[in-house]
């Protein structure tokens, strides 16, 4: 256990199906600690659902899911609340809890969840929206936030939980451009912090500069996986490249309108 | 003026009778809020037989005319033995019919709230009894407050027809009275002035309970523009 590679969390041959439809297949990884997984790939891939299959709020049909090596129990429903305290989450849409100010939606879960008194609760959730730099927005309520500043609160507010690994799920696809930066700005300084992080994402750029590993999907499979030196090389020929190469295009074209 | 004085005579009466109508809204009111809140809740996130349980409850008492509900239950009592006392069988005849309108206005409620709001709450690691009690009750009460407002007021124009049990409100006490004068149009606009300003005062206060909870940057419209991030 006090091995620099010590592997946080395990995930085994996770399938989904919607239906008729298959949605995931076999997607496994193990995150080490420390560890920025990044998942890639054309909307539609599975990245979402493979997140929320992760957490459970999409329960997977089959495969395992071990936390520090301790199997989830999926059926338990103390230990699933237990897991889920320790895997953070954070959505594309943000989720906010929109009657509760911006303190309150960090020291809910703190008051309800790990049984923490009011006052504490509220001093860790001040201590969480600072370190997002959020200080002085604390008492405000979501409807009253920027997109960027909504998706930071919901960064301290997974945070607050002190989990053993974050879950990312496209944290910026929702912001405005000039919001974006903020938001991966957090994240920077999370990955630098050593904080274990799954993220889906098409900042590309982002990717490349703090990925420990690039996971490319499709048709709800890992099809590629490895560094981003390996897999954005040029003449790599990888599908990752082939990807990457047409979003910088599209962006490119985005930029002449 | 004879009118006039014919007012001022059965007033104590139909104050008394006031008292009674209060007293049966509010308790009618106050089972269907006990009651409603967990019906609407088993709707929403029931399995499917409670969910239809629920379902035959509703499309029973809002398919049934409250007189006929009336007559019924006075009926149920006489034949199981039990005491017919008209203010008992008004109240619980009511409060079943408000149970499940009530249940109606919070389940609307409930489904109108973002499908994100319980799954964050899951992903804290909050069981769905503490998401429901800590975030999703919270917002959907307060989005209920204008439907329990008119609720409210159809309830109390709805109790006036408990008189035909022999229940002694308002329209009880106006009706005897009106048949010992004959002045009738005096005596029932008394009763409809004494109505309507129950009714406007009650939703005055609750129109006040509504601001007083409102979640800042919401209005009743949606969102404030300028808490709204830039759309381009």
């Amino acid at each position: 256990m006090t091995s620099g590679i010590e592997i946080v969390l395990s995930v085994r041959n996770i399938c989904k199906s919607f239906g008729a439809k298959r949605i995931l297949t076999d997607c496994s990884m193990d995150v080490k600690r420390g560890e920025m997984k990044v998942l890639i790939g054309p909307s539609g891939a599975g990245k979402s659902t493979f997140l929320h299959s992760i957490n459970c709020l999409v329960p997977p049909d089959s495969g395992d899911i071990l936390l520090e090596g301790r199997p989830l129990d999926r059926s338990n429903k103390k230990a699933l609340c237990a897991f889920r305290m320790q895997v953070g989450m954070i959505f594309q849409d943000f989720n906010l809890f929109d009657h509760l100010s911006a303190r309150e939606n960090v020291a809910i879960a703190l008051r309800k969840v790990r049984g923490m008194g009011r006052d504490a609760a509220a001093h860790r959730a001040d201590e969480e929206l600072a370190r997002v730099g959020l200080a002085r927005q604390a008492a405000l309520y979501p409807a009253q936030l920027s997109g960027g500043q909504k998706q930071r609160v919901a960064i301290a507010r997974a945070l607050a939980m002190d989990p053993k690994v974050i879950l990312l799920d496209e944290p910026t696809s929702a912001l405005d451009p000039e919001l974006v930066g903020e938001v991966l700005s957090v994240i920077r300084d999370l990955a630098a912090d050593g904080m274990t992080m799954i993220m889906a994402t098409h900042q590309m750029d982002f990717a490349r500069a703090l990925a420990s590993e690039i996971l490319f999907m499709e048709k709800g499979r890992i099809i590629e996986r490895g560094t981003p030196e390996a897999l954005l090389a040029d003449g790599s020929g990888t599908r990752t490249r082939d990807f990457c190469t047409r979003l910088l295009d599209m962006g490119a074209q985005a930029g002449h309108d | 003026m004879h009118s006039l004085l014919t007012v001022i005579d059965a007033l104590p009466a139909m104050l008394a009778g006031t008292l009674v109508t209060v007293s049966n809204v509010f308790i009618s009111l106050a089972m269907g809020l006990l009651l409603g809140i967990p019906l609407a809740l088993a709707q929403v996130y029931g399995s499917r037989p409670l969910r239809a349980m629920v379902g035959l409850y509703v499309w029973f008492f809002r398919g049934v005319p409250i007189l006929v509900l009336l007559f019924l239950c006075y009926g149920l009592f006489i034949s199981l033995g039990l005491p017919a006392e008209s203010f008992a069988i008004s109240c619980l005849v009511l409060g079943c019919t408000s149970t499940a309108y009530q249940s109606q206005i919070f389940r609307g409620a409930i489904e109108s709230l973002p499908q994100g709001q319980l799954k964050a709450a899951r992903a804290l690691g909050m069981d769905d009894r503490t998401g429901i009690c800590s975030i999703i009750l919270p917002q959907a009460l307060r989005l209920s407050i204008p439907g329990w407002a008119n609720e409210y007021s159809i309830l109390l124009k709805d109790s006036a027809i408990c008189f035909v049990l022999g229940t002694q409100d308002i329209m009880a006490r106006t009706s005897f009275a009106a048949a010992r004068t004959h002045e009738h149009l005096a005596l029932y606009a008394a009763a409809g002035a004494v109505y309507f300003v129950l009714t406007l005062a009650v939703l005055k206060l609750l129109g006040r309970l509504e601001r007083k909870v409102q979640i800042p940057g919401y209005t009743a419209i949606g969102v404030e523009p300028e808490g709204m991030e830039a759309r381009s």
